[in-house]
């Protein structure tokens, strides 16, 4: 049996649209002692190994990973740095401990968004260089394409697209790590200015700095730690294929296969009776139904009937995006999926406040790595 | 396994290849803008260049002087204490004689990098930094130095409100 | 620990310039890989992808670029990122997926097409230092590899003569190598006389630009078992990243790439690494790094790199040969593909198949070390047969 590993410290830096008043430097250090003091550990002492996520344009440096040992207390320590979404480092945390080389290793993302003056320019750099890019589409254009083609093959609909945003919107009012919580209507959605049709402007998450610090531990050292441990009981992560021409158009095959894994480790057969309840990734309103449908927690075409049921909200049978989303909170970059594990490590361990969710054992955190990608993780959760 | 074969993949282009068209291109500008928050330690720090002066931060668990500033000591890492004006003189870390700008050009008169350990720092806290009014030739590790600043007026709050650092007489 | 095996190595020829993309050289190096293992795509449960900067490719996301040409379709893939040592790491991570009981077999795929950089790939470097407190000083990555290299050869007294020895000997060893892009003979002499960049540097201390991919595959002790007959096993893994404040150290010696071999040692348990280690690959994108880590990685004292050069200890068919195949200086530094054809470099060399570039002695074990960021990240790979 693989040695059990659990995240036993989580914090964050201040959620904000923009952070004018702080260095990124300064926001990981931030993150970083919180997460340090729920886990009382010594980050100088006690961890092992150090891994963060970061991509090098979101950040405006080359080499961004020559930046994050000091706040972190990683200086002169293994650290390294995974180019995904946190959840990718969740994953390479959990194999590390279960090497036997590491006994404590901490996961750092972080979203700085608000450096970048032109965010769509630096967006579109990711698209092929030699067959999309010269487009010069706005890289949400993307999105409205997939949108389309989703709506039509399931059967879900543009309705229903829009009460995610309703339902996310509602629910981060609760969550006070939120940027973006209103209450709008489903008749405000649809009728906010078109963006990219069928995607309104409102159906877009829109971004927030932030960092996420988690300090994660094997069964061996977690006894001698302060944290409440929650247990990653299963993870998952794929990549579909970067290339439009071969990507199959209205189904996240990227998140069905991460689920697969994770929930073969976790010993899941049937996601809507084994879990109770999950964050999803709702860049754009239609990704949460498409997730939920790609993560077999509901079956194709389903998913945005269960909204319309009430299914998804926090008072449903399966609660969907309690915490807001990416479309409440705010999207947080490469940050995103630690956010998500953050909420669901919050609600088993009966902290989540005005969101807390009665009797959860056992939650999930999914993330997608935005636009142009097909790339996404799964991560199962559960109470001691 | 690597004996047996005969022909590796790669495909080797001249420039010829592409003046000639022989090879087509896709060309792409990037407009990528950033303005970073400079937060409160390297804030402070480009405010004090603007009056003239350094400024460093002490940490209280490894009492160090810490230059650049941070609010945080990577060592011991907790917050750190208070600041701490430095001075504006310092020594020879190590330095270059660069020729070339970073697209390989040549350069006229070459540039005179250096990592300047400031006095009134920690030992070997040193920052980059250029030398100037000096023969390259003259130039050694341990030369003692002092900043050269732009008037007031010029100043904007950077690290280029430190022209240079030149030689100290005697140094 | 579980034992983990790579069985397979490939690589693309390191080239200025190469018609292939990117995703294309991924492809070739991945392919040639796991052909030389005898497996295909299907046998492969996870990828690991490592690149160096964003802007060389001029591709944001590269990873997620370079995905299906490396072999990743619909598979979990990671991409690492450790600068300049991330060609060292990427095995490293492969390591890992395996030692950990996650997966049986992944293909570690590593790439660079410094060529799309325009009007220059060393532009993509400005934007490494410090946006706030150095870009504006207007430096290029020239600056810091001549102030470590001065710092070196000032606090020992050693010469520029000493240093180029080390140029001459790997851009001869790749002579050897059928991808090598500068392969030559030359003196110390044309060394000295070359064009100086940024003294100390003159232009031949330093390796080139270039395009290519390098892959192995790595797997588990059941499935290395039954693939090969001649399995090469990791034996130590190590790497630790230093302080950002790269002018708070003094860069005399790298204490990164120490306890990087530290940490590698003692998995393997080596107690005596110079008589321990038969053959090294160290990173040497400038002549003086290839000293400089040889001192940090404990296989001679310090400043003492020069001496054990002069005295032909680290020719192909000295006591200790150090990049036999020809380094970073001689086949050409495509950064990420760089430190994994180091590996692959071990794999061949440690299974007799490394043809002219053979050392003699049947070596036992090697090591590949790679180096990254501001003089700052060094990963240390330990391959033994």
């Amino acid at each position: 049996m693989p040695e059990r590993v659990a995240i036993v410290g989580v914090g964050h830096s201040d959620i904000r649209s923009i952070t004018p008043g702080l260095s990124c430097k300064e926001m990981m250090y931030e993150a970083a002692a919180r997460a340090y003091e729920d886990a009382g550990v010594n980050p100088r002492k006690d961890v092992d190994s150090f891994i963060c996520v970061s991509e090098d344009f979101w950040e405006g440096t080359s080499i961004y990973d020559e930046y994050v040992p000091d706040q972190l207390g990683g200086a002169l320590r293994p650290v390294h740095t995974v180019t995904g979404d946190g959840i990718h480092a969740l994953a390479c945390a959990a194999m590390l401990i279960r090497t036997g080389m590491a006994r404590v290793v901490v996961v750092e993302g972080h979203s700085k968004h608000s450096d970048m003056r032109t965010p769509a320019h630096i967006h579109n750099f990711a698209y092929d260089p030699i067959y999309h890019r010269p487009l010069e589409a706005h890289p949400h254009h993307l999105a409205g394409l997939e949108m389309n083609r989703f709506l039509h093959v399931t059967g879900n609909t543009r309705e229903q697209c829009g009460l995610v945003v309703k339902k996310n919107l509602a629910n981060a009012l609760l969550n006070p790590r939120a940027v973006y919580g209103a209450r709008v209507s489903l008749e405000d959605v649809l009728g906010a200015p078109p963006a990219f049709t069928p995607l309104g402007e409102l159906d877009i998450a829109r971004p927030a700095d932030g960092g996420f610090v988690m300090v994660v531990a094997g069964e061996r050292a977690i006894a001698g730690l302060a944290g409440e441990p929650v247990w990653i009981t299963g993870y998952g992560w794929c990549t579909d294929t970067p290339a439009l021409d071969s990507r199959q158009w209205g189904e996240a095959a990227y998140a069905r296969l991460a689920a697969q894994q994770a929930y073969r480790m976790a010993g899941i057969t049937d996601p809507f009776r084994e879990l109770d309840f999950a964050e999803v990734d709702d860049s754009f309103s239609y990704k949460e139904l498409e997730h939920l449908e790609a993560l077999r927690i509901c079956r194709p075409g389903e998913a945005g009937s269960w909204l319309e049921e009430g299914v998804t909200l926090p008072s449903g049978d399966f609660p969907v995006n309690v915490s807001g989303g990416s479309l409440g909170v705010g999207h947080l970059l490469e940050a995103t999926g630690l956010h998500r594990v953050y909420e669901v490590v919050l609600q088993l361990r009966g902290q989540a406040g005005g969101n807390q969710l009665p009797d959860v054992a056992r939650g999930l955190a999914q993330s997608w790595r935005n636009l142009p990608t097909t790339t996404g993780c799964v991560v199962i959760l559960e109470r001691a | 396994m690597t004996v047996k074969i005969k022909e590796w993949p790669g495909t080797a282009l001249s420039s010829r290849d592409i003046e000639e068209g022989r090879v087509l291109t896709v060309r792409h500008k990037l407009k990528a803008e950033y303005a970073w928050d400079a937060g409160v330690a390297i804030g402070r720090y480009l405010r004090e260049l603007k009056n003239g002066r350094l400024v460093a931060r002490r940490c209280g668990g490894c009492d160090r002087i810490l230059l650049p500033p941070r609010m945080f000591c990577e060592q011991c890492f907790v917050p750190t204490d208070e600041w701490v004006y430095v001075e504006d003189t310092g020594t020879v870390n190590t330095f270059s004689i660069c020729y070339v700008r970073w697209d390989v050009a040549r350069l006229k008169e070459p540039l005179l990098p250096a990592v300047i350990n400031v006095d009134g720092a920690s030992p070997g806290m040193g920052i980059l930094h250029l030398l100037g009014e000096v023969r390259p030739e003259d130039v050694h590790i341990g030369m003692r130095v002092r900043a050269v600043w732009k008037s007031p007026g010029e100043r904007e709050g950077a690290i280029t409100d430190i022209k240079y650092w030149k030689p100290v007489q005697g140094g | 620990m579980a034992k983990v095996a790579v069985v397979g190595a490939g690589m693309t020829k390191f080239v200025r310039r190469a018609q292939e993309t990117g995703r294309e050289l991924s492809w070739q190096a991945a392919k040639m890989a796991l052909d030389s293992a005898g497996l295909t795509l299907k046998d492969v449960d996870a990828v690991v992808i490592g690149s160096a900067p964003d802007a060389f490719d001029g591709v944001h996301m590269k990873g997620e670029y370079l995905a299906d040409g490396s072999g990743a379709w619909r598979k979990p893939c990671i991409r690492n990122f450790v600068g300049g040592a991330t060609g060292v790491f990427a095995p490293i991570q492969g390591w890992y997926h395996i030692a950990s009981g996650q997966f049986d077999t992944v293909l570690v795929v590593c790439e660079e097409k410094m060529s799309s950089c325009h009007p220059h790939p060393q532009g993509a470097f400005i934007t490494i230092f410090d946006h706030t407190t150095e870009r504006p000083l207007g430096p290029n990555l020239l600056w810091i590899f001549a102030l470590e290299m001065n710092r070196y050869m000032t606090v020992h007294g050693i010469t520029k003569e000493e240093i180029a020895l080390v140029a001459v000997k790997n851009k001869k060893n790749a002579l050897d190598h059928p991808c090598a892009q500068l392969g030559e003979e030359l003196t110390v002499e044309d060394v000295l006389n070359s064009e100086v960049l940024a003294w100390p540097v003159n232009r031949l201390d330093v390796s080139p630009a270039s395009d290519g991919a390098a892959a192995v595959v790595m797997c588990a002790e059941h499935v290395a078992k039954r693939v090969s007959d001649k399995p090469v096993w990791v034996e130590g893994v190590g790497w630790h990243l230093d302080t950002a404040y790269w002018t708070n150290r003094d860069l005399y010696y790298p204490r990164y790439v120490e306890y990087a071999a530290r940490m590698a040692y003692e998995m393997a348990g080596i107690k005596e690494p110079r008589k321990e280690i038969h053959i090294v690959e160290p990173y040497d994108p400038f002549d003086y790094k290839e000293l400089h880590h040889l001192e940090g990685l404990l296989l001679c004292e310090r400043g003492g790199a020069a001496r054990l050069t002069a005295d032909g200890v680290t020719q192909r068919d000295g006591d200790l040969p150090v990049c036999p195949s020809g380094g970073l200086l001689g086949v050409g530094n495509p950064i990420a593909a760089a430190g994994l054809m180091k590996v692959c470099e071990l794999f061949w060399q440690l299974r007799g198949e490394a043809g002219k570039r053979q050392v003699p002695g049947t070596p036992r074990r090697g090591l590949a070390q790679a180096w990254g960021d501001l003089m700052q990240v060094g990963t240390v790979i330990i391959l033994g047969r």
